[in-house]
């Protein structure tokens, strides 16, 4: 029963709410008026999400509602806005892609917009079953836009092993909730981190976040739960995995800090060496492995998995500056990856699009300032400075360093090193060799974002310090 | 006049002059006309104001000087510049050379010169940020950011096997570098700052000390480079354009001395003093060793680039003497093979651009051809050898003197080098220069043309000018070299004490 007084405060919710409302809309809009409303609901799509932005920073407070299983603070702020930049910059990536694949349709934007609502959820999530709740809201969206292209093998291969294995994966994080639960009594966040300070943390406890360290792991697709990540990627059509690459990536890390640091900070011992395990064999894997690569899209999935053991890092300090580390290396990877697919989505010869990394060649010759551009976009991932991915790789190991984690410290700098050959082979290519032939015009679309993120990341150094201080704000919300 | 920032200026002048590149469009005869002359200004422009802070800088001072400093990173990692002493002069190097590199790339790069033009200029300003950076975590930034243009400059306008010289140096390099990034972000921790003047007054624990000093001696060394790390250097040289040997020579591989500098002595001075004993060793098996190495090399450019790890080798060896004659003899010599190599590695390019060999036995009698290359090529192989008059003597009798003090050993094994450079020079010089002319397209060369003579002059009248007279040169270091020493010594016997109260 529920009394009008109690009726919980919608205000931390708004934009979440605008965003469900409005997608609906979109969907209304789409059913009724056939595959010729798919324009307008793409752009009304871009403008929702707009709006859903505008709507976080200057409408919304920052409170606990839905009887504490919803909250809104600054570090949620922090995310929500990049998940939402992730996805409608994905969106605009995908609509001249769609269109010239003939795969275009009303209901992508929509699915988008709702994987979006769930990392928003993801990401405000106070309590167990709200994370579960946003998680899959989010996954099944992902499941089938990742098998949009219905008439294609690859994509939906894709689909169906990223659905199998996303199905395995919920089904451990919610044993691992059930144990938590049967441990500590409790499924809010707060609830768990009082009974796991009041004494020893029990075993059921740590198999229990064991778990649930997989199921979130998976998602960030992070070594050993990273198989899906090579195969989705290749398979989705290019405009999906642009997507992937990015928003959700961003959405699942706050949720890993949220549960780690948030509800199982008093067991900071017990799960810190997991995620430093995790952490060395994403970061080993994703440089070894990249290097065999010739897809290039197989290339970014492995170069993701990498990026996620760096960003693992910083959580592994479990500090303050640990996590301030993930958010502005969340961030930086979000604008980076964005950048390096527009190129990909741009790499279309006679009328088809080329994968190979060799299909690059000589792009510095062909387009100057397209190569320009990915060449400091792939200089920023092997974290050169001054550009934007060499802060993002300080403020991890700064963190790393301070919490006494040499070792994982000395071997993620090596491994970036190593990482760094595949990243100059890539502009090797497009600088050293001989060109292959021009691909067609870059749209307009394009052009925008790849510049954005070309900006952002070379200019990164002028607003390293607003940023690092967001950061921190946000940071400061679990300690 | 004070409050103007002049280290900023001369740092960011060239990236200005880059912008200005990225203006001009189209490839013909006038678009590269343009670069040329824009580049070739901004560089001499450069160097003018550079002058100035020669002109401006307080000998008498031991601390840094030109001071700006601004917010960057929350408070405590801020934009910080100055100069002192010991960095000063390597700025005035740097901006020196490298008009030098602008007027010897007019010809022999043959194509996409405006990129070339804007690489090169970009390298400036990242080689001038690293001496006239005053925050630790900014140096780094200058210090790896470099290795982007130079990257490119060997791979797109380097030789034969420029792709796998440019991944060897770049990652290389990338190796060394980032062990030292760790330690830089444990010295945060430790200290609260990345502020070189703090940290030059923070006593480090003596523990901690050694994991810094092997952590920045990774990174330093491999720039250096000290041997068994070097051998990205030989092929580096002989793949890039002249240009980039000549500032790879010059200017590159002084960031590694001057990092032990300003970084490893002041910073972590008991562990330099323990690790001293292992600096000999590499230092002289690198001066005994490469030279014999440079003995049998066929390219020309192979046997100059061993010879600089030789004489890097002086380097580190005069440094951690920690006594004045060697560190102001290592900094003396650090600045004098910046010349000399950069103009060694422009007489090949000269003769590389007539004959597009560097093939040793390629050549042969050319004194008859060119009696004027003859000579620019006889004062700087001589210079290299360091025969008295020329700067090469000043450096390396200095180290030789400060290592005498030091280590009676190690000077003796040292000293053979020099009989090793001679013979490898002065054979190298015999094999090119004398000798009968006796192929057949040798005998159409011309000397040196007008543009040639531009850059070889001042290189000559600086090299002998510094044997003769080095005392500005000494003027301007020895109050920094001075406080170095005093402080590096009171650390020690500080430490000594502690070491004692505690038997």
């Amino acid at each position: 029963m529920m009394d009008l007084a109690t009726f919980p405060s919608l205000m931390p919710f708004l934009p979440e709410l605008t965003l469900a409302v409005g997608a609906l809309v979109l969907l209304m809009i789409g059913a009724f008026g056939g595959e010729r409303t798919t324009s307008l609901v793409t752009t009304l799509a871009v403008l929702l999400v707009l709006v859903a932005g505008l709507v976080l920073v200057f409408k919304a407070e920052d409170g606990v509602t839905f009887n504490g299983a919803f909250v809104l603070d600054p570090f949620a702020r922090f995310m929500k806005l990049l998940a939402l930049a992730g996805s409608g910059f994905a969106i605009i990536m995908s609509t001249n892609y769609t269109k010239r694949e003939k795969i275009a349709r009303f209901e992508y934007p929509v699915l988008i917009l709702l994987a979006t609502l769930g990392m928003m959820l993801m990401i405000s999530a106070n309590d167990l079953i709200a994370l579960y709740l946003g998680l899959e809201l989010q996954s099944l969206a992902l499941y089938v836009v990742a098998a949009s292209n219905r008439d294609s093998v690859r994509s939906t291969e894709a689909g169906l092993k990223y659905f199998v294995l996303g199905a395995l994966s919920s089904g451990m994080l919610l044993y691992g909730i059930s144990l938590i639960y049967g441990f500590t009594g409790h499924t809010q966040f707060q609830g768990v981190a009082t009974a796991l300070s009041a004494g020893p943390v029990s075993v059921g406890v740590v198999f229990g976040l064991v778990f649930v360290i997989a199921g979130l792991a998976f998602k960030v697709s992070a070594v050993p739960f990273h198989m899906w990540t090579p195969d989705v990627y290749e398979g989705a059509p290019t405009s999906v995995t642009a997507f992937f690459a990015a928003a959700p990536k961003a959405a699942a890390m706050a949720l890993f800090v949220r549960v780690l640091v948030g509800a199982l900070g008093p067991a900071t011992a017990d799960w810190q060496q997991v995620i430093t395990f995790i952490a060395i064999a994403s970061m080993i894997l994703g440089a070894f492995a990249a290097i065999g690569q010739r897809n290039i899209k197989r290339l970014m999935a492995y170069s993701s998995i990498g990026h996620m053991g760096f960003a693992l890092v910083g959580l592994a300090a479990g500090t303050e500056a640990g996590v301030q580390g993930v958010l502005i290396y969340m961030a930086i990877y979000v604008a980076m990856t964005l950048g390096a697919f527009a190129v990909i989505l741009f790499m279309r010869r006679q009328g088809t699009m080329v994968e190979d990394t060799s299909d690059l060649a000589g792009l510095s010759r062909t387009h100057p300032v397209v190569a320009f551009i990915f060449a400091m976009i792939l200089f920023s991932l092997a974290g050169i400075p001054p550009l934007a991915g060499f802060f993002a790789k300080f403020y991890v190991f700064l963190a790393a360093i301070e919490a006494n984690l040499y070792v994982l410290s000395v071997i993620g700098v090596l491994s970036s090193v190593v990482g760094a050959f595949y990243y100059l082979r890539l502009v090797k290519i497009m600088y050293f060799d001989e060109p292959a032939g021009a691909f067609e015009p870059m749209s307009g679309e394009l052009r925008v974002v790849l510049g954005l993120s070309g900006l952002f990341v070379i200019l990164f150094v002028f607003i390293a310090g607003p940023l690092g201080t967001a950061a921190s704000v946000a940071a400061k919300t679990f300690f | 006049m004070t409050d103007w920032p002049i280290l900023s200026t001369v740092t960011f002048l060239p990236t200005v002059g880059a912008l200005l590149l990225l203006l001009i469009r189209g490839d013909d005869a006038a678009a590269r006309r343009n670069v040329y002359w824009i580049s070739l200004w901004t560089t001499i422009v450069t160097f003018l104001v550079s002058i100035l802070i020669w002109v401006d800088f307080d000998n008498s001072s031991a601390g840094f000087q030109f001071v700006e400093r601004s917010e960057w990173l929350g408070g405590k990692i801020s934009y910080s510049m100055g100069v002192d002493g010991i960095s000063m002069l390597f700025v005035i190097l740097t901006t020196f050379l490298m008009p030098a590199c602008i007027v010897a790339s007019k010809y022999s790069v043959k194509f996409r010169f405006k990129e070339y033009m804007i690489a090169f200029l970009v390298l400036e300003t990242l080689m001038i940020g690293v001496f006239c950076a005053m925050d630790l975590f900014l140096f780094y930034v200058f210090f790896e950011a470099g290795l982007i243009p130079m990257f490119l400059i060997i791979g797109v306008w380097g030789g034969q096997r420029r792709v796998y010289a440019a991944f060897k140096f770049f990652l290389y390099t990338l190796l060394g570098s980032v062990l030292m990034l760790l330690a830089i972000m444990a010295m945060y921790w430790q200290a609260g700052t990345t502020d070189i003047p703090t940290l030059l007054d923070h006593q480090f624990p003596a523990s901690m000390q050694t994991w810094l000093w092997l952590a920045f001696f990774a990174s330093f060394a491999v720039k250096m480079p000290m041997w068994p790390v070097h051998t990205w250097l030989p092929d580096a040289h002989v793949e890039a354009p002249t240009a980039g040997s000549v500032i790879l020579a010059g200017v590159l591989l002084k960031m590694g001395g001057y990092g032990f500098l300003r970084f490893s002595l002041p910073m972590f001075p008991i562990a330099s003093a323990d690790f001293a004993p292992m600096i000999y060793t590499l230092s002289v098996i690198a001066i005994i060793y490469t030279s014999l190495v440079a003995l049998v090399q066929t390219d020309m450019k192979k046997l100059i680039a061993y010879s600089s790890v030789a004489h890097m080798g002086y380097v580190t060896m005069g440094i951690f003497t920690m006594n004045a004659q060697g560190v102001e003899g290592a900094i003396f010599q650090m600045l004098s093979h910046g010349i000399v190599s950069g103009a060694l590695f422009l007489c090949v390019g000269v003769i590389y651009d007539r004959m597009h060999t560097r093939e040793i036995a390629a050549y042969g009698g050319l004194v008859n051809r060119m009696p004027f290359y003859a000579t620019a090529f006889l004062v700087f192989t001589m210079a290299n050898v360091g025969l008295p008059g020329t700067s090469g003597f000043v450096g390396e009798f200095m180290v030789l003197i400060g290592v005498f003090r030091a280590n009676t050993w190690v000077a003796a094994f040292a000293t053979s080098g020099v009989i090793l450079s001679a013979s490898y020079g002065l054979w190298l010089y015999r094999k090119v220069i004398m000798g009968a002319l006796d192929k057949a397209n040798l005998k159409s060369m011309f000397d040196l043309s007008r543009r040639e003579i531009a850059i070889l002059v001042p290189l000559v009248v600086l090299t002998i000018f510094f044997g003769v007279y080095p005392t500005p040169v000494f003027n301007v270091t020895g109050q920094a070299v001075d406080k170095l020493i005093t402080n590096y010594q009171a650390a020690l016997s500080a430490a000594g004490k502690l070491a004692l109260a505690a038997q």
